[in-house]
């Protein structure tokens, strides 16, 4: 899967969960500050990643990220390891 | 009817407390997953009597302590009933004895099953209800929880646990519309309590202002309000049901 399609999975996934337009996830975009997520739809995003890509992330990890492009950056790194 | 259309998991519901809150919350219309550990002939009954008022009822073997079971008896239940809107966490059980002489297995299996079941079933649930925006998850606590009691330093000690949890995840939760409540039953009459001894029996009596011992339909209807609408605006607390044992 390329880094797009990562990219485009994890759009849709923030689109459902926080029930935002597809046109503000952008790559820059921040769950907090710019998408409205409090500290569950965090939770809840996460366990989706996890499901959806099939990986883990740990909880020191989960605590980093805080943009779409913290959460691409990892599952790609995730997807080479 | 108060609960027409939801779903309603209770666990320990095959038998005491849980039997008649589950036949209560089908009176008002919910559908029942009842979740008993190893009596299953006490639990066919409890489902026979919810589909004879007219409510859709299953009964699920899951022991509450087991995260794993827990986790696959709340996917059946969504699975069958297409929800879940309401856990009522009552399974219990007791292993009395003076601390001097509890046995450390004695201790540990009450706070697995009446405590770390009610964490094993609320997680379950949580992720349901939090997608749902909506839900109700009503713990049985006791009174022994706020008082203490001879005798009973590991149940009380789970008891107390559980008041301690609720306020928690009512905290957690509420923004997603869950609430998150305990009731306290005081003396009730059912096979737990059966085997106590009469002086025992006539001590709780004479501690009751309101006379008599609880009927389990007493402490139900409590749970039902707690899980109704009609308590929409109510969560992290605790409502004993003792006919005024503790104020």
């Amino acid at each position: 899967m390329s880094e797009e399609a990562t990219f485009e999975k994890v759009k849709s996934i923030v689109v459902e969960q926080l029930g935002v337009d597809e046109k503000e996830v952008k790559m820059d975009a921040a769950y907090i500050d710019d998408l409205g997520a409090d500290s569950l739809d965090i939770v809840e995003l996460i366990m989706a990643f996890e499901e959806e890509f099939n990986i883990e992330i740990p909880d020191d990890v989960a605590e980093k990220i805080k943009t779409v492009k913290d959460t691409v950056d990892y599952i790609e790194k995730e997807k080479k390891a | 009817m108060l609960l027409t259309g939801k779903t309603a998991i209770v666990t320990g519901g095959s038998r005491g407390i849980g039997r008649a809150v589950s036949l209560l919350l089908a009176r008002e219309g919910a559908n029942v997953a009842i979740v008993y550990a190893g009596n299953t002939a006490a639990a066919e009954e409890t489902k026979q009597q919810a589909e004879a008022l007219g409510a859709a009822a299953a009964v699920f073997q899951c022991d509450v302590a087991d995260e794993q079971a827990v986790a696959d008896m709340v996917k059946a239940v969504k699975t069958q009933f297409g929800s879940v809107d309401i856990l009522v966490n009552n399974a219990g059980i007791t292993r009395d004895g003076l601390l001097m002489r509890m046995k450390e297995a004695d201790w540990q299996a009450v706070l697995d099953t009446n405590l770390t079941g009610v964490y094993h079933c609320t997680k379950a649930v949580s992720k349901l209800m939090m997608k749902q925006r909506q839900g109700a998850v009503i713990n049985l606590s006791s009174v022994v929880g706020e008082t203490g009691n001879a005798g009973q330093a590991n149940y009380a000690a789970a008891k107390a646990g559980i008041i301690g949890f609720t306020k928690a995840v009512a905290k957690e939760l509420a923004s997603r519309n869950i609430r998150v409540n305990a009731v306290a039953p005081g003396y009730v009459e059912t096979d737990m309590t059966a085997g106590l001894p009469d002086s025992a029996k006539e001590d709780m009596l004479r501690s009751i202002p309101l006379g008599r011992p609880a009927t389990a339909d007493d402490v139900a209807q409590a749970v039902l309000f707690l899980a109704s609408d009609q308590a929409k605006y109510i969560t992290g607390q605790v409502l004993n049901v003792d006919g005024g044992m503790v104020m």
